[in-house]
């Protein structure tokens, strides 16, 4: 097991509720933005002088751009149906980790300002000031928030704590008040291409390594192209595919997914990155701006599609944003969406009997699907709704003999965040990481007890590295987490292309390579 | 003219006015308050059609509760069905001839106003014993209840022992229409009634009871999940597409 400075969580067999206990998390906060983490974002550096008065301004103006904001305010009848729905909650007891308990933060201040009977009478309607104190409990438990829309499942009106946690963030960035982890990763999005800082250089290198390992293990030469103009396909992934295990052995499963399919394909260094850290601090404009790298991208490139890799919340921005943000994608093929999940990518193969697959290649594991909490509840993939439950575990079905689901309760739209998401996948925050996967935990526990299961699947980049941290906490192996793709790549039969055994043959021109815009930052990276 | 009536009077002109221009002005408000982004919660339905049967299931049935929480649901659904009855079959003092539909409904109204009583009290005493529910009430949460419950008593003290005298409430009410102020009795159960009613037409669009037409303009309830098929351009965002 791995070291804990706090208690974990005990796992049981039946899910139960805690008894409500105020404070336990109150200590917990990640660690403050630095004035060259914000600047490039377009945030004050440090808490500004009038930062009270600044915060309500934001406030009413993120009032008259969202609608979800104001309604969500107005709404809550305080019934109590979200307060056993969060895992913070169900992990830390604290009750200001119950969705309501965390709206109420900033629902006290909208009162006290923005309504009449919080002005005339806030002790009755519980509205406040925004003290300094007020602002710090906000600083803490908008950052307990992962984002994953649970509540918003189980509320009468749809009230969506994610939109109010957006909003707080948003609010706090713009009085100096920002989280060092997401905004850090941004500025490194801005001047590298990736949260990970990783440049064109290094990406070319590790994908000409993957080239050589496959072809070292298959025969087959996979292609893992980069920068590739005239490419049918713009791979857009999470940067942690590009080395990472698990998430490396998803991405080799995407090219040989598409090496079957026979069609041309390539990553950007540029827009190397699908993860867009701007919806978790909730500011549509750093959102657009990198979105707007796909677009720059798919003209530079000259591609006809856009293909999204296995990252949760980037497939809501994704489905759910891109259109909006960096569209029209007039320019592309009309007959394919945009952009497509190599999910439903794969599966259109798999249904027109395009891929062969080895099932028994997966034969040492059993496994159980974690559905990620962006692609569950905020975006779909297929044309029917639900195709984001049935397209990723039709993959599994295709490609393994052993599956179990876990309880019903906790998957599908009903999924259980892993703990890590919407920003908080950072070590400062690892006591809350751990605590808030216990009902993930719980449910996985119970299908390895009762059904053998050794691995769970997952397409989030943020998922895999959460579990990778998290389960050995708990007792278990960090390698029972795998990628999706991971298993596509196990038992898929590769059929050997032109050139296998061919070596040395150059590509035409329609596929050389192109100057990156930015390559003058990558000097300072190499 | 009797004191009485002219006060009552003034209390409901008031409240009307209150009601009905404050709930314009939150509806406006909420109208054109842009939904810049996609964000049904998922799955969703694909068409307009599909939109319309989710928000009904959610008005009618309480579909995302009934999934939250089976208690809340009872309760919650037991006290709005049997207002939504009981304000039907007042409908009878504001209609003359009175409609054959609200006729039919008239004795459904009484057992209504019981069910509306068993929802409350289910509802209060959640706020009592559930730990987590008496975490997140305050006072306003429980003066709510309050309201509807003396609301509910009165009314049914009035159904069934303290009879009040009806003809002459209904020309009271009638007379309202054309500022001709007819005598309202004064018996203090109806009174009550009447007054805390007034309270509630007054407050309706100043608190939570805007869940009401919140539900309407809930962005993860109302949209259409087509996000890859159109796009969606709020007005403010359009701005940031000319730099």
């Amino acid at each position: 097991m791995a070291k804990a400075t706090f208690e974990v969580p005990v796992l049981s067999q039946y899910p139960d509720v805690p008894a409500v206990t105020p404070g336990t998390m109150a200590g917990s906060a990640p660690f403050l933005s630095k004035p060259d983490f914000q600047a490039p974002l377009g945030f004050p550096g440090e808490l500004v002088e009038n930062w009270q008065e600044r915060a309500i301004e934001k406030m009413g103006e993120l009032l008259t751009r969202y609608r979800s904001l104001r309604v969500y305010l107005d709404a809550c009848v305080k019934c109590g149906a979200c307060t056993d729905k969060c895992h913070y909650f169900l992990g830390t007891k604290d009750p200001k980790n119950m969705p309501v308990g965390r709206q109420d933060l900033m629902r006290k201040v909208y009162r006290r300002y923005f309504t009449p009977a919080g002005r005339l009478f806030p002790n009755l309607v519980g509205a406040q000031d925004l003290t300094r104190e007020v602002l710090d409990e906000w600083y803490s438990y908008f950052h307990q928030c992962s984002q994953c829309r649970r509540c918003s499942v189980f509320c009468p009106y749809g009230i969506d704590t994610a939109e109010i946690s957006m909003a707080a963030r948003e609010i706090m960035d713009c009085i100096g008040v920002g989280q060092k982890y997401c905004n850090e990763i941004i500025g490194k999005v801005y001047k590298v291409g990736n949260n990970l800082g990783l440049p064109g250089p290094a990406l070319i290198d590790t994908l000409e390594g993957l080239e050589e390992d496959v072809f070292d293990d298959t025969g087959v030469h996979v292609r893992y192209p980069i920068d590739q103009v005239g490419a049918e396909i713009l791979m857009v992934t999470p940067s942690a595919d590009f080395f990472a295990e698990p998430h490396v052995d998803g991405l080799i499963g995407y090219g040989k997914v598409f090496h079957e399919a026979g069609v041309s394909w390539t990553f950007s260094s540029y827009a190397s990155e699908a993860a867009n850290f701007g919806m978790f601090i909730g500011s549509y404009e750093n959102m657009r701006r990198i979105s707007q790298r796909i677009r720059e991208e798919a003209i530079r490139l000259k591609v006809k599609r856009i293909v999204f890799g296995e990252c949760g919340h980037a497939w809501r921005v994704g489905y759910s944003f891109l259109n909006t943000l960096a569209g029209p994608w007039d320019f592309l093929d009309p007959r394919y969406p945009v952009p497509q999940h190599i999910c439903e990518f794969t599966h259109d193969l798999i249904l027109q009997g395009r891929l062969t697959f080895d099932k028994g290649q997966n034969d040492d594991k059993v496994l159980t699907y974690h559905d990620s909490c962006n692609v569950a509840r905020a975006s779909r993939m297929g044309d029917t709704p639900g195709g984001q439950f049935e397209i990723p575990r039709a993959i599994i079905r295709a490609t393994c003999n052993h599956f179990y689901d876990m309880d019903e309760e906790t998957i599908r739209d009903r999924t259980f965040c892993c703990g890590g998401g919407g920003g908080l996948l950072t070590d400062d925050l690892i006591e809350l990481r751990v605590k808030g996967a216990k009902p993930r935990m719980e449910a996985l526990n119970n299908v390895m007890q009762e059904k053998g299961v050794t691995h769970m699947a997952a397409i989030c980049a943020i998922c895999k590295s959460q579990f990778t941290k998290v389960l050995p906490f708990y007792g278990m192996e960090m390698d029972q987490i795998v990628s999706l793709h991971q298993l596509v790549s196990n038992a898929i039969v590769l059929t050997p292309g032109a050139d296998d055994g061919d070596e040395d043959e150059d590509d035409d021109d329609a596929t050389d390579s192109a100057p990156t815009p930015g390559d003058e930052d990558e000097d300072a990276a190499d | 003219m009797p004191f009485l009536t002219g006060l009552y009077a003034f209390l409901f002109y008031f409240a009307a006015l209150v009601l009905v221009f404050g709930l314009t002005y939150k509806v406006v408000q909420y109208s054109r308050t842009p939904a810049p982004l996609k964000i049904p919660t998922t799955p969703a339905p694909t068409t307009g059609t599909g939109v319309v049967l989710r928000m009904t299931r959610e008005v009618v049935l309480f579909e995302s509760l009934f999934r939250g929480n089976k208690w809340t649901w009872i309760f919650g659904w037991l006290f709005h069905f049997g207002l939504f009855l009981v304000t039907l079959r007042h409908l009878r003092y504001f209609f003359n001839p009175v409609p054959a539909v609200i006729e039919f409904i008239q004795p459904f109204g009484i057992y209504a106003g019981f069910a509306m009583v068993v929802g409350l009290v289910g509802l209060w005493a959640r706020r009592f014993l559930v730990d987590r529910v008496r975490y997140i009430s305050r006072p306003a949460d429980h003066l709510m209840l309050a309201l509807l419950l003396l609301i509910a008593a009165s009314g049914l003290l009035m159904s069934f022992l303290l009879h009040t005298d009806i003809v002459s409430v209904k020309t009271f009410f009638l007379g309202l229409y054309h500022f001709d102020l007819r005598p309202l009795p004064a018996d203090p159960v109806l009174l009550l009634h009447l007054a805390m009613v007034a309270v509630l037409m007054i407050i309706f669009p100043y608190s939570k009871l805007l869940h009401a037409p919140g539900l309407f303009f809930s962005p993860t309830r109302n949209q259409v999940d087509d996000p890859r098929e159109r796009r969606l351009l709020a007005p403010w965002a359009s701005r940031l597409e000319r730099p």
